[in-house]
């Protein structure tokens, strides 16, 4: 299959790639790992007259802590994320997310920005953006603004980002005192997009819940904040009774429909379980550091 | 509207105008006449067209030619230099195929784990190969395959260089 015929530019500065964006505002699109708007563009169910490489720009691969954030550049990989020794050690949500989304091939181009950007309620990224409250730093060429990642997104393939924008930084509070968290993922096979996804992160202080981040994957026309559960665990002692109950408030959050992976009532099952199970894990993190 | 780009494939320099929209699968296969790498699904599911883009292995029916402008492509042809690559062989001893039609992308994803991770288990092998799909064998004759050539070219490193260079 052919895509389209369009014109292409690989700038070299993230200058250019915004004056390039900025001139071509109807009809250009960014192309990162290009591993869903190649498809996209096969399919011809996008056909942009004007394609922003920005795979030749250095620098925006940074994945480093700055500032009390954990910076993630537009060039940031599913694989780099994978094999991170930082999120691995500090960020136990994101590690174990970035094996789970896609398979190997996919993830050695495929950007956790792309991701975000191209906002597939079933991705994987956007709920753990959302559990940790992330937020996006979205430049033009007229200047910069920075997106909290609840409000970053406004429906199934739809963000608040314009034509004439790049992502290009993800920020995520940097870690501090005792946290845990965990990204568990229910497909039908290897490699396949969830039937369900939960995200949690859990910050304690002093023993209690400080503050909790659950966000759910592929059940609902975009990735949902479940911020009725995540009210209910501020402040609480986390035992079994409290453990459950969020898990019931998150289910009631879900959205889902009935399709090839399961039924309605399937998925928000599997969403109560993943729940409580991610709670426990995210816990024990908490506690042993991990 | 054309444009020149130069991608090292194989070792080889070849310089020619491409169409932005041309996919890279069709550089390899349609105009440098390399059909040892497939299409299969050509919807980014299969891993058949898997290719190594400078040493990383990717769908070459999901990158642009112009994306690797300037850099190395290597492909299933490059294996085999002067006899069967262990790989190849590997393949061959342990049955490691039916129609053969996902083997070129197996065997690519296969040689960038190795290069990696010389001595991988069974599960590496399965994870590092679970981007490429195969209707026919049910993969274990392949994990055989991909252990075979692990062990064979482990013996081969352990020659010393002088007697390998003899024998
Ligand atoms: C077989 C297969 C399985 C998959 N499975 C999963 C899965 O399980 N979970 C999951 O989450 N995802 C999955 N994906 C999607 C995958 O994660 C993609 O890599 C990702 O969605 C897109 O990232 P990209 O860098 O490839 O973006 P591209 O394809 O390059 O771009 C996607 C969209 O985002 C825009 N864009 C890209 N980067 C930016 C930026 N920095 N600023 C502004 N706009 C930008 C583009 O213009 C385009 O509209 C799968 C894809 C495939 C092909
Ligand atoms: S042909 Fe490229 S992934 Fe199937
Ligand atoms: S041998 Fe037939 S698809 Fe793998």
């Amino acid at each position: 299959m052919l895509p389209a015929a369009f014109e292409y530019a690989s700038p070299g500065t993230l200058d250019e790639a915004l004056a390039l964006l900025d001139q071509h505002a109807d009809d250009g699109k960014v192309l990162a790992g290009g591993q869903s708007l190649i498809p996209l563009l096969k399919l011809r169910l996008a056909s942009p007259a004007f394609l922003v490489d920005i795979n030749r720009i250095p620098d925006l691969d940074v994945l480093e802590e700055r500032d009390g954030a954990l910076v993630i550049g537009a060039l940031v990989r599913h694989k780099t994320a994978e094999r991170s020794s930082l999120l691995a050690n500090r960020y136990a949500v994101l590690a174990e997310a970035a094996p789970q989304v896609a398979d190997p091939l996919v993830r050695n181009r495929g950007t956790l920005a792309g991701s975000l950007a191209h906002a597939d309620p079933s991705g994987d990224w956007g709920s753990v953006m959302l559990a940790v409250d992330a937020e996006f730093v979205l430049r033009s060429r007229s200047g910069s603004r920075t997106v909290k990642a609840r409000d970053f997104f406004s429906g199934p393939f739809s963000t608040l980002l314009q034509p004439n924008e790049i992502l290009t930084e993800i920020r995520i509070p940097a870690r501090r005192g005792p946290t845990g968290g965990a990204y568990l993922k229910l497909e039908r096979k290897v490699g396949d997009f969830a039937t369900v996804g939960v995200a949690i992160q859990l910050q304690m202080d002093d023993g209690k819940v400080g503050t909790a981040g659950i966000a759910l994957t592929a059940v609902g026309p975009q990735n949902i904040k479940a911020t009725e559960a995540e009210a209910a665990l501020k402040g609480q002692t986390l035992n079994d009774k409290v453990i459950k109950e969020a898990g019931q408030l998150a289910a009631k959050a879900a959205e889902p429909r009935a399709d090839l992976r399961g039924s309605e009532a399937y998925k928000r099952n599997v969403v109560r379980i993943f729940t409580e199970r991610g709670l426990k894990r995210a816990y024990e993190r908490a506690r042993g550091g991990g | 509207m054309a444009r020149p780009i130069t991608i090292t494939v194989n070792g080889d320099k070849h310089s020619l105008e491409v169409e932005p929209r041309l996919l890279l699968v069709h550089f390899i296969r349609e105009r440098l006449r390399l059909t040892g790498t497939h299409i299969g699904c050509d919807t980014t599911h299969c891993g058949a067209c898997t290719v190594l883009l400078d040493g990383v292995p990717v769908k070459s029916c999901t990158v642009l030619a112009v994306q690797a402008d300037g850099r190395q492509v290597t492909t299933v042809e490059s294996l085999a230099v002067g006899g069967l690559h262990p790989i190849q062989e590997g393949f061959k001893q342990e049955h490691g195929l039916q129609c053969g039609f996902c083997t070129p992308g197996m065997m690519m994803s296969s040689f960038a784990l190795l290069q990696e991770k010389p001595d991988p288990t069974e599960d590496e092998i399965r994870w590092a190969l679970s981007g490429n799909i195969c209707r026919c064998t049910g993969y274990m004759n392949i994990v055989k395959s991909v252990r075979y050539a692990a062990q064979k070219m482990k013996a081969a490193a352990a020659v010393p260089v002088e007697a390998g260079a003899r024998s």
